[in-house]
């Protein structure tokens, strides 16, 4: 770890100027991925802007939906009653990332920039094409047991880690990005990127923007939804392969569908084929598992994460048949 | 003269529990001394070769650096290192900085002192090596054909390979991955040299003599004047059974400053610095005839070690006599890969090999169509069938039952698949342990004084089991005090002698001294009221309770009979140690796991339900302490049956999982509720108080009662651990 300057931010107003004038600089929240970024020298900005003092910890219903700060902490949105209530699926993804103490640090705006788990990454004494451009892909002819299978390429096969962005992403939520100048919305499914020809960017935050919001719309899913994490021990690990799941049922029809997956891209990843497909059928299993089929389409394994192309067709049946009170 | 026999179990509480949960335990890396400074080792990146350049200049520089020491500037400066040309000492303990070679990835390379940590890391961070890399092996199955054989001669009774006559027979191969020693706290050490001459080490150890006479050695020194002293260890394993080069670095690199010095590994060094349960591969041939009679039993192991060293443990060794079966071969041999060396890891050697055998016994059972137990019963030794004399005490047959009504063995439909529960696959499995019941030498020492007050000293550490508590609670029925009376020190050289806190040894070495001590302190005081009251009476005129003494109604106090005498303190030093019993029966203690599972029916996901141990350890000296003492040995087991595995890439021979995040030690939501019942007879043969020990037989099991318990809920029969469900595939029917 090397030495670094600490500033500490007051207002949203000063963060975005420090952004403009520090380019090498990094924000720094619950520090629960970046601080181990840095201890392992993967990481080393030269200025850390606190901005946990910052007015962004809310969490509020508006017109458009609900309005999240980009500070409000996993926990708190967890336990949170309007998301427990018409947004279950996002409570459930978060409680099912990381642990209790992990969840009380991390922020939102955090867990989406919260970088690959790949080990390749993390060790600098490995070649890695996210944290040294060109160096090549430990992964790629070795331990890929948690890599990706979908949209990946020799480049770079991580995935994203987290739990937050499977649901958020299934959920259409939007994200509210600043800079010194201007303001600008995108859809959070627009917001992480794939590794194409610069792993080294897991999305399209500039490095003069902060994350201020995310807004989740209104939705009909909160009475079907599941969250289903298949992971290597039953908490505080990382997912081989998760689904979130919302469906809006008229009877047994299914007026609409959402349908994303985490563990398997550099991108949450979400499955909109299988989505169209189910609109309008009727829960059963077999038309859950069909879905299951359409979504795999393209997926290809790396050698120790092939079982990933027989286990995420599983979990989506299970997201499914969870989602609809089947099983 | 009671017998401690009849002991009662006490639930009394950990003699250190409050202070290592309020932080007032002072661990090895927490000793505050005037001057200290901060050691970081600096790890090799390659797994094999010779350092041709390291840059040290850059750290040396570096604000608060004391010193790098590497091979560059280590000279001759450790007497014992220069004695011989070999790269280990002390037979498997690797010199540190000995030369510019690189055995395996992550050996240290170089130590920085500075004055502060954080200077100290930073400056680890400029160090940068060059090396003429060597092809490297860490690929144990691609090297099978380089194996040697440690012990010489194989194993056989009667007929080789004799499974293959059996009219029912089974061939299986079974393999584990390294487990990696992670307990809580970290391998660290404090040393400080008052003078040239004396040193005094706060060390992670299990045995502080065996530490003491390593340090001693290095710089040929009279023992005595090197103290080592470790009351407090969080949590060892095996780990600490023997020192390893990050404490050699630290008390050479204490030496050469002058200055104290504290070293304590990061949980990425813990990886390859303190050893691991190795990767074994096994085969297993086994037969029976159709009514389940055992015909023979082939059981080869191929374990990995270091190039520099020659670990071996017992793997094959319980599959020798843990059943009734005329011909038995094994076989263990070793494969020398470029990585760092092993070490003993709770339940060493039988923890592997019983995973092997255990499984192989549910597998025949079930091609015989016999319930597991029923096999097991069948075939159950009275007489050990590798010397041929009986067992001083076995109660597995106990066990068995006991286990089973409690889990409701006998309710489960024995065909696999065919339970289920809340949506997911149920499957019940079962499997036995041993390891030997050993008893060392120790000597304890107990003290009086004038306040009533019993103080009993042993210099045995106490890695987690309650060893403190377990003494007292042999004094506590000796006296028939209360335990608010008695202090128990131990964990130090100046205290007396004993064995190396390992090899479920303690209680069995430990308590027996505590016990002869005790017997022999109220033989004093026998001997003292009969100085001080001019009277002739005998011990058994004496009946001891916590205030004192009853003498034919009339009662005598502890602190009167001091006074009465002048003396501040009464004092007793007793050893104790084994003697011809042992060649007259063979000592073991047993155990039995019994794990119910959940597995998810789509995604093939685990959870254990619910685990019951039964055991036969002897008396119980401590039940409450006994108790967590298995509780931990199942969380262990957990782990090894389906979490913990130490992953390298072979390519590079660097583990890709050396971190908490990334190797899967079981977490809380992995522990399901667990029963533990002893069979709680008393040893007559093993030591007055009865106790065989219980430490390693905890472990030993468990991984094959979960394998077992997986087959009957998915039909699914996987040999090799960790059992994650990819290997599983429960979507693959």
């Amino acid at each position: 770890m090397i030495n670094f300057d600490y500033i500490r931010m007051q207002s949203v107003k000063s963060t975005v100027k420090a952004l403009a004038k520090f380019t090498d600089a990094k924000m720094i929240a619950g520090g629960s991925n970046l601080i181990d970024l840095m201890k392992r020298n993967v990481t080393a900005p030269t200025k850390l802007i606190d901005i946990n003092l910052l007015p962004l910890k809310y969490i509020e219903q508006s017109k458009e939906g609900l309005r999240i700060g980009a500070l409000a902490l996993n926990s708190q949105a967890a336990d949170h009653e309007i998301v427990k209530n018409k947004f279950p699926l996002l409570a459930m993804a978060i409680n099912a990332g990381a642990s209790p103490q992990l969840r009380n640090m991390a922020s939102f705006g955090g867990n989406m920039m919260q970088r690959t788990r790949c080990t390749y990454f993390y060790d600098t004494s490995m070649p890695c094409n996210k944290r040294e451009p060109n160096s090549g892909c430990g992964a790629l002819n070795g331990i890929n047991r948690m890599h990706a299978i979908f949209g990946a390429n020799d480049n770079c096969i991580a995935v994203n880690p987290s739990d937050m962005n499977v649901a958020l992403i299934a959920l259409d939520a939007q994200v509210v990005l600043l800079n010194a100048k201007k303001e600008r919305k995108m859809a959070f499914a627009d917001f992480h990127k794939l590794a194409e020809d610069t792993p080294n960017l897991d999305n399209h935050l500039q490095s003069n923007e902060m994350i201020v919001e995310i807004l989740i719309p209104e939705n009909n899913f909160s009475k079907n939804s599941y969250y289903v994490k298949v992971r290597d021990r039953n908490s505080y690990a990382f997912a081989l392969v998760s689904v979130a799941a919302g469906l809006e049922l008229e009877g047994k029809t299914i007026k609409n569908a959402r349908l994303a997956m985490g563990g398997v891209a550099h991108k949450p990843w979400r499955l909109y084929d299988a989505e169209n497909y189910l609109q309008g059928k009727e829960i059963n299993t077999e038309t859950f598992k069909e879905a299951a089929k359409i979504a795999m389409k393209g997926a290809k394994g790396y050698g120790h994460n092939d079982f990933k192309l027989d286990l995420a067709p599983a979990s989506i049946l299970e997201a499914l048949m969870k989602a609809a009170h089947l099983s | 003269m009671e017998n401690l026999l009849n002991l009662i179990p006490d639930d009394t509480d950990r003699t250190d529990g409050i202070l290592k949960v309020t932080g007032g335990a002072t661990y090895s890396a927490e000793y505050k001394i005037e001057g200290l400074t901060y050691g970081v080792l600096v790890q090799s990146t390659i797994a094999k070769g010779k350092i041709t350049v390291l840059e040290t200049k850059k750290a040396e520089g570096a604000p608060g650096v004391i010193k790098v020491l590497s091979h560059l500037n280590l000279n001759n400066s450790v007497p014992r290192y220069a004695k011989d040309d070999n790269v280990t000492i002390d037979r498997n303990i690797q010199k540190v900085f000995y030369n510019d070679q690189v055995y395996f990835a992550g050996q240290p390379i170089a130590l920085v002192i500075a004055d502060t940590y954080e200077r100290a890391v930073y400056a680890a961070s400029l160090i940068k090596a060059n090396y003429q890399e060597e092809k490297h092996h860490t690929y144990l199955e691609k090297n099978l054909e380089n194996s040697i054989s440690p012990e010489g001669k194989d194993y056989l009774r009667n007929e080789k390979d004799a499974y293959k006559n059996s009219e029912v027979y089974l061939e299986a191969e079974y393999h584990q991955l390294n487990n990696i020693h992670n307990p809580m706290e970290l391998g660290s050490i404090t040393a400080n040299w008052e003078s040239d001459e004396k040193l005094t080490v706060y060390d992670k150890t299990q045995g502080v003599f065996g530490s003491q006479k390593h340090y001693a050695g290095l710089y040929g020194m009279d023992s005595k004047n090197v103290r080592v002293i470790a009351p407090f260890v969080g949590g060892a394993f095996g780990m600490a059974l023997h020192t390893w080069p990050y404490q050699d670095a630290a008390v050479i690199g204490a030496k050469i400053t002058k200055l104290p010095l504290k070293l304590m590994l990061t949980r990425m060094q813990m990886f390859t610095m303190v050893g691991y349960r190795p990767e074994t591969k096994q085969f297993i041939g086994i037969g029976a005839s159709k009514d389940g009679v055992l015909n023979g039993i082939t059981h080869n192991a191929w374990g990995v070690t270091s190039t520099y060293d020659n670990f071996t443990e017992g793997t094959v060794g319980g599959t020798q006599f843990m059943y009734k079966c005329p011909n038995v071969n094994t076989q263990y041999k070793l494969v020398k890969l470029d990585v760092s060396n092993p070490i003993w890891m709770r339940g060493p050697g039988e923890a592997t090999g019983m995973f092997a055998l255990e499984c192989a016994m549910d597998e025949l059972a079930f091609k015989l169509n016999m319930d597991p137990i029923a096999f097991r019963l069948k075939n159950y030794a009275t007489v050990h069938p590798v010397n041929n004399l009986p067992w001083s005490s076995k109660f597995l047959d106990e066990c068995y039952e006991l286990g089973a009504k409690k889990i409701g063995w006998y309710n489960r439909n024995p065909k696999p698949k065919s339970m289920t529960e809340d949506g997911m696959l149920v499957g019940y499995g079962m499997a036995s342990g041993v390891f030997n019941a050993g008893r060392g030498a120790a000597t304890a020492r107990v003290i009086l004084d004038e306040n009533g007050k019993l103080t009993i000293q042993s210099a045995i550490t106490d890695i987690g089991p309650g060893t403190g508590v377990m003494m007292k609670s042999v004094a506590m029925d000796s006296f028939k005090m209360d335990a608010i009376q008695i202090i128990v020190e131990l964990g130090d050289t100046n205290l007396p002698p004993a064995p190396t806190q390992g090899g479920s040894n303690t209680t069995s070495s430990v308590g027996s001294a505590v016990y002869d001590a005790c017997t022999a302190l109220k033989e004093k005081m026998v001997e003292v009221y009969n100085q001080s009251f001019g009277e002739q009476k005998v011990y058994d005129d004496f009946k001891f309770n916590k205030e004192g003494f009853n003498i034919k109604g009339k009662s005598f106090s502890y602190v009167d009979l001091l006074k009465k005498a002048g003396l501040k303190e009464l004092e007793v030093t007793r050893e104790s140690r084994s003697g011809t019993e042992r060649q007259k029966y063979v000592f073991n203690s047993f155990s039995v796991h019994f794990t119910k599972v959940h597995v998810h029916p789509l995604t093939g996901m685990v959870k254990v339900k619910e685990v019951v141990c039964a055991l036969d350890a002897g008396k119980i000296i401590s039940e409450k302490q006994a108790r967590s003492q298995m509780i931990g040995g199942v969380v262990g087991g957990i782990g090894m049956a389906l979490t913990e595995e130490g992953v390298y890439d072979h390519r590079y021979g660097v583990y890709t999982n050396n971190n908490f995040a990334d190797y899967h030690v079981p977490v809380h939501a992995d522990i399901p509720p667990i029963d533990v019942l002893f069979v709680n007879k008393p040893d007559p043969y093993i030591n007055p108080i009865g106790a065989k020990g219980l430490g390693e037989v905890s472990i030993i099991g468990l991984a094959p009662s979960i394998a077992n318990a997986i087959f009957h809920a998915t039909g699914k029969r996987v040999r090799d651990l960790p059992i994650t469900l990819d290997k599983i595939a429960i979507w693959r029917d």
